[in-house]
């Protein structure tokens, strides 16, 4: 691989790598012939991001033939390249990416005002394809907006609060925070927000749905954006599947794609299923943590997998079931009866999401076979079920 | 060695009279200055705070006055040392009753006093200083005063220690560069810090001049052509390249960070020194000297 990027493409280059630092801890480069993929996927595999810069992007943009090649790196140290973020316009003329393969070094170098050379050679690790799979086609609820609604949008939430809830009806979009039913009265603070759907370039609702996701990876998006001043697409269904960011232009194409909270209803749907598979394994360290929580979202995370994803996802599945302790079953029974007595209570679709999901919500991202995409399923899966807790144990 | 420690003394003494402290500074007898060896005064205190600050690296500062101004050295690992001069004419008021008058005072004591009003960077508040010393044994003097409030800080003196000779001299020097600061200030800034030494390569030939990190993610150079606007002067003999240590190379960029121009000179045995052209609020030119022993021989 070696291409070229100059003048202003350099900062949008670097900030659509910091956007991606939001994301993950790993960059994942892979020169395609479409042009060059920068992606991320966030430890719980919760949150993905990909910015495909198209050839001419670039002033000058090579690849080998007919050899597959991606890598993947610590963010950080290509972060480290572009370091001097703010007056990168103003220094850099010329930024010349270059696969060294013997050597096994990715070659930055910057050509800078005053005759600068600036050139970090990085070391990478050999990867697999990183893809997430989703259709953005598919997608009942597409709005898009400019960069500047949205940040003047999120704002207004503190840089604490980890989750937003998105609803919209035919006419509207909210945005609120959840407060926990135990959070300190004196701290506990509400936040909504109401925007019309004329403040929005495009406004298309055809489910009155709302969903639960981070607010970091939006934030990150949104810096990309601004910076780029692009608009951002949303891209929304039901709760539990995921919502999908994006941002285009003629050269660059960038999607984040960030798990949701589901909701009580998918999760008794979940429980019927779950009731036929079998017993899972005996137990691991999970059994220390917060056991109800662990085991209801796990649950949640759990069923889609086996059930909808096709042919690839049996071996993950897998793997995320020896995980699960046995007492996760008899949790589960105890959950879908204590479910029953509350039902009536349940149904009110406004209700704010259950906080026990928190945790490990970004289980169930995988989409449903409905949305499944017609890309072919490349051998590392992203997006399937895999909580935080199960990478911090390995 | 005696314990350090730092007085505060807001009881006025020393014949002070809070009560006439319009201007404080000048209201002292003459019998009081005819104790103190020396006498410098600032109108100022920040021309001083601010050079100080270069070579804050290490609490021990050993003060050397002499007719010309002051020298403060600060030393680290018997690997590193830095030097602020501070020319009698930056004083407003600057006498010394002795040839060389030498003591050692803890640092990050004498700059809190020096900024004991906040340190305001307002323009038109400032701090007027008025450091005095009566010789070996006592405390070492400063009257402050900014609004006609003044504080008086008495700051215990050490046993002076020899500062190391680097014997550094020029007709050893092999390489030298002199850049302006702004040119460096990026790369410094940007220096990979998991690397353990900061490599300086100069040459007649390519790479000219160059700064290398060796980090846990890879490696990274930054090369200075030699016709780069930003290179004032380019006097380079032979190819050497030397490795510093980059925990003794951090503080120099303090000094970096304040100055306007730097020349970088290497002699025969790889020894770096530093030197940084400071100007301060007023205009005035002060200089920063730093010297660094060169690491491990590399092959």
């Amino acid at each position: 691989m070696d291409c070229v990027v100059t003048g202003g493409n350099v900062k949008v280059l670097a900030k659509a790598i910091l956007s991606l630092s939001r994301i993950g801890d790993e960059l994942y480069v892979e020169p395609q012939d479409d042009g060059l993929a920068l992606r991320s996927v966030n430890s719980s595999r919760s949150a993905y991001g990909c910015f495909l810069f198209a050839p001419l992007f670039f002033t000058r943009y090579t690849i080998p033939n007919g050899q597959d090649f991606r890598c993947k790196m610590a963010i950080k140290s290509v972060q480290a390249v572009f370091r001097s973020l703010a007056s990168l316009e103003k220094t850099v003329e010329k930024c010349h990416i270059e696969l060294d393969k013997k050597k096994n070094r990715l070659t930055f170098t910057l050509h800078c005002k005053h005759g600068l050379l600036k050139t970090h050679n990085l070391s990478f690790q050999d990867s697999e394809s990183l893809q997430a799979v989703f259709d953005k086609e598919s997608y009942a609820n597409v709005f898009r907006a400019q960069p500047r609604l949205l940040a003047d949008t999120v704002v207004h939430f503190p840089s604490s609060l980890d989750e937003v809830t998105m609803s919209v009806n035919d006419d509207r979009m909210w945005f609120r925070n959840h407060v926990e039913d135990e959070a300190e009265l004196s701290k506990a603070m509400q936040t909504e927000l109401c925007l019309a759907s004329d403040e929005f370039d495009h406004f298309a609702v055809r489910a009155h749905n709302s969903v639960t996701f981070c607010l970091k990876e939006l934030r990150g998006l949104l810096v990309f954006a601004e910076s780029a001043n692009l608009p951002i697409s949303i891209y929304f269904d039901e709760p539990g599947s995921p919502v999908v960011l994006s941002v285009t232009d003629s050269v660059l194409e960038g999607n984040f794609v960030l798990a949701t909270l589901s909701d009580d209803s998918h999760q008794r749907k979940d429980n019927t299923r779950r009731a036929q598979t079998p017993p899972p394994p005996p137990p691991d360290d999970f059994m220390n943590d917060d056991i109800d929580s662990y085991l209801i979202a796990m649950d949640t995370s759990m069923a889609p997998g086996p059930s909808s994803a096709g042919p690839p996802t049996p071996p993950l599945a897998k793997s995320t079931y020896s995980k699960q302790p046995v007492a996760a079953y008899h949790r589960t029974r105890i959950h879908s009866e204590e479910e029953e007595e509350e039902k009536e209570e349940t149904d009110d679709s406004d209700r704010p999401p259950n906080k026990k999901f928190c945790s490990l919500f970004f289980g169930s991202v995988l989409p449903p076979s409905s949305q499944m995409s017609t890309q072919p399923v490349t051998n590392q899966e992203v997006l399937a079920s895999d909580s935080e807790d199960d990478t911090q144990a390995e | 060695m005696v314990a350090k420690c730092c007085g505060f003394d807001f009881s006025g003494n020393e014949s002070f009279k809070t009560t006439e402290c319009t201007m404080p500074l000048s209201t002292q007898s003459q019998a009081d200055d005819e104790k103190y060896v020396l006498v410098a005064s600032l109108d100022n205190a920040r021309n001083l705070s601010n050079i100080l600050k270069a070579i804050t690296f290490k609490d021990h500062a050993i003060f050397n006055a002499t007719p010309n101004g002051l020298k403060v050295t600060v030393e680290d690992s018997k690997c590193l040392q830095a030097n602020a001069f501070i020319q009698a004419e930056i004083f407003q008021e600057y006498t010394i009753k002795e040839d060389v008058v030498g003591f050692q005072v803890n640092l990050t004591v004498l700059l809190d006093c020096l900024s004991i009003f906040g340190g305001s960077t307002l323009p038109g508040v400032s701090t007027a200083l008025r450091m005095c010393y009566r010789g070996y044994g006592y405390p070492l003097t400063l009257f402050l005063e900014e609004g006609g409030v003044v504080t008086v800080c008495k700051i215990n003196t050490q046993e002076p220690e020899e500062p190391i000779d680097f014997e550094f001299c020029s007709s050893n020097v092999i390489n030298k560069v002199i850049l302006q600061s702004e040119s460096l200030k990026e790369p410094f800034s940007e220096l990979d810090m998991s690397s353990e030494v900061l490599q300086i390569t100069m040459s007649p030939s390519q790479p000219y001049f160059r700064l290398s990190t060796f980090g846990n993610s890879g490696n990274a150079h930054y090369d200075f052509p030699k016709d780069s606007d930003m290179m004032e002067l380019f006097r380079c003999t032979k190819t050497q390249t030397n490795r510093y240590k980059m925990s003794l190379m951090k503080p120099s960029t303090k000094a970096l960070a304040l100055s306007c121009k730097v020349s970088v000179r290497t002699d025969s045995r790889g020894f770096l020194s530093l030197q940084y052209l400071v100007r301060n609020d007023d205009g005035q030119i002060c200089f920063v000297e730093y010297y660094c022993c060169p690491d491990e021989e590399v092959e």
